[in-house]
């Protein structure tokens, strides 16, 4: 089973995703950098935009997270609702 | 000469202050909502008792019958702290301001029929008194409120009120200049239908519990009082005189929708923290609820005619709604 990540620059704003990242997935496993937090997830990682914008306290459209987004691996699947990483197993 | 570059990995030996990482039970960075609100407020070595009430702490708990085993739970989930709240009210003005200038270059509100005008001014011009009523008693409920969590956001709240008292004013002097707002200020001193609402303000003025003003004000008395002019009374503008009267408006209907949450998540968290917070607040809710609507029925009632009625009657029915889903019992 591969992983499936994502990595972001550290700020204000990715802190809330990553949170919420966090809470939808519970296999998630934080690589914490400097400037940078890498989250690893067996086969699929999923980020959902109701849970952001809880943690954020604002609406939130997914496309934003692309201004703080570093890399991603696994097949991307998204939609306004979520923003899904996987692996076919 | 060869350079040998390395990388250097200095980690900080605090992620946040230690009060924070206390209460979230870990040393993780905290977000500048948490920062800029948790235990903020003194809690001890108060060294004298305040002039004016001997028998209390300048920060007192004992101030409203509601208690709570952590002040810090009524967070705002809209996480405003100064900055975030004036970048949010910002740029709401910004909007509202364009709509303005946008009636004022086309001429539409000269445009706007002579018979809507009437009907508007009527009916919304007098509701500058009560934001401004408003204005005080939020003041009143952030200057006497237990912690920062709550009192920060009432305040934000009192000052956005003054914001939709200077709106409503300037929605008046568009349609009909300063002689609207005379008219409007003499309709509201001595108009039967403007009195019973402008004796539940006044009431609230001299209310001591600020829990007990923040349900009233907020809850009972502008969660029927701005669904009913904002959507309904400019639903029915709308319909006859087009959407100049939505366009004036805007600024309302949108701190509506957003505070709505905020009051909601107050109301939740409050029940939530023992059974005498919701035997209270419902206790509240139905003796304000009723009050309320006693007092907007003459309005509704100019606003609507024969409708009045059935448009109160929704109203009501989806602020009892708000009250469930906060899990407070009616």
């Amino acid at each position: 089973m591969s992983n499936a990540f994502i990595a972001f620059q550290k700020n204000d704003d990715s802190r809330c995703i990553i949170e919420a990242i966090l809470d939808d997935n519970p296999g998630a496993m934080v690589d914490d950098q400097p400037s940078m937090v890498k989250i690893d997830v067996p086969n699929r990682l999923v980020i959902k935009r109701e849970t952001v914008e809880e943690k954020m306290g604002r609406e939130f459209d997914l496309q934003e997270l692309q201004l703080h987004l570093i890399t991603i691996s696994g097949h991307l699947d998204e939609t306004d609702d979520e923003f899904t990483l996987s692996w076919n197993s | 000469m060869a350079i040998d570059l390395r990388t250097v990995s200095i980690t900080p030996l605090r992620q946040t202050f230690g009060h924070l990482a206390r209460r979230m039970g870990a040393d993780k960075p905290a977000s500048r909502y948490i920062e800029a609100t948790m235990d903020l407020q003194p809690v001890e070595n108060y060294h004298y008792r305040p002039t004016w009430e001997p028998q209390r702490d300048i920060f007192d708990e004992t101030r409203t019958a509601i208690t709570m085993k952590d002040w810090y739970a009524l967070k705002d989930p809209r996480q405003y702290y100064y900055g975030a709240w004036t970048l949010a009210r910002g740029k709401m003005q910004e909007i509202a301001e364009g709509d303005f200038d946008l009636v004022d270059d086309l001429g539409l509100a000269a445009a706007y029929p002579v018979a809507g005008k009437d009907q508007a001014l009527k009916v919304f011009l007098p509701l500058r008194h009560v934001a401004w009523a408003s204005n005080l008693n939020k003041a009143y409920v952030s200057s006497y409120g237990y912690g920062i969590a709550i009192s920060q956001a009432a305040c934000y709240a009192s000052m956005d009120q003054l914001g939709v008292a200077q709106y409503v004013t300037r929605l008046g002097m568009a349609f009909d200049d300063l002689e609207a707002v005379a008219t409007a200020k003499t309709a509201w001193l001595e108009g039967a239908e403007w009195q019973e609402l402008r004796r539940y303000v006044e009431d609230l003025m001299v209310e001591k519990d600020w829990f007990e003003v923040l349900v009233a004000q907020d809850f009972a008395l502008e969660g029927l009082l701005y669904p009913l002019i904002f959507e309904r009374y400019n639903d029915k503008l709308n319909a006859v005189y087009g959407p100049v009267f939505s366009m004036l408006t805007r600024f309302q209907r949108e701190w509506f929708g957003e505070t709505t949450k905020w009051m909601d998540s107050i109301l939740k968290v409050a029940a939530a923290d023992n059974p005498a917070n919701k035997a209270k607040l419902a206790e509240w809710i139905k003796h304000w609820r009723e009050r309320a609507i006693v007092a907007l029925r003459p309005v509704a009632t100019l606003a609507f005619g024969a409708d009045a009625d059935a448009v109160m009657d929704e109203v009501v029915q989806n602020l009892n709604a708000r009250a469930a889903k906060a899990g407070i019992t009616l």
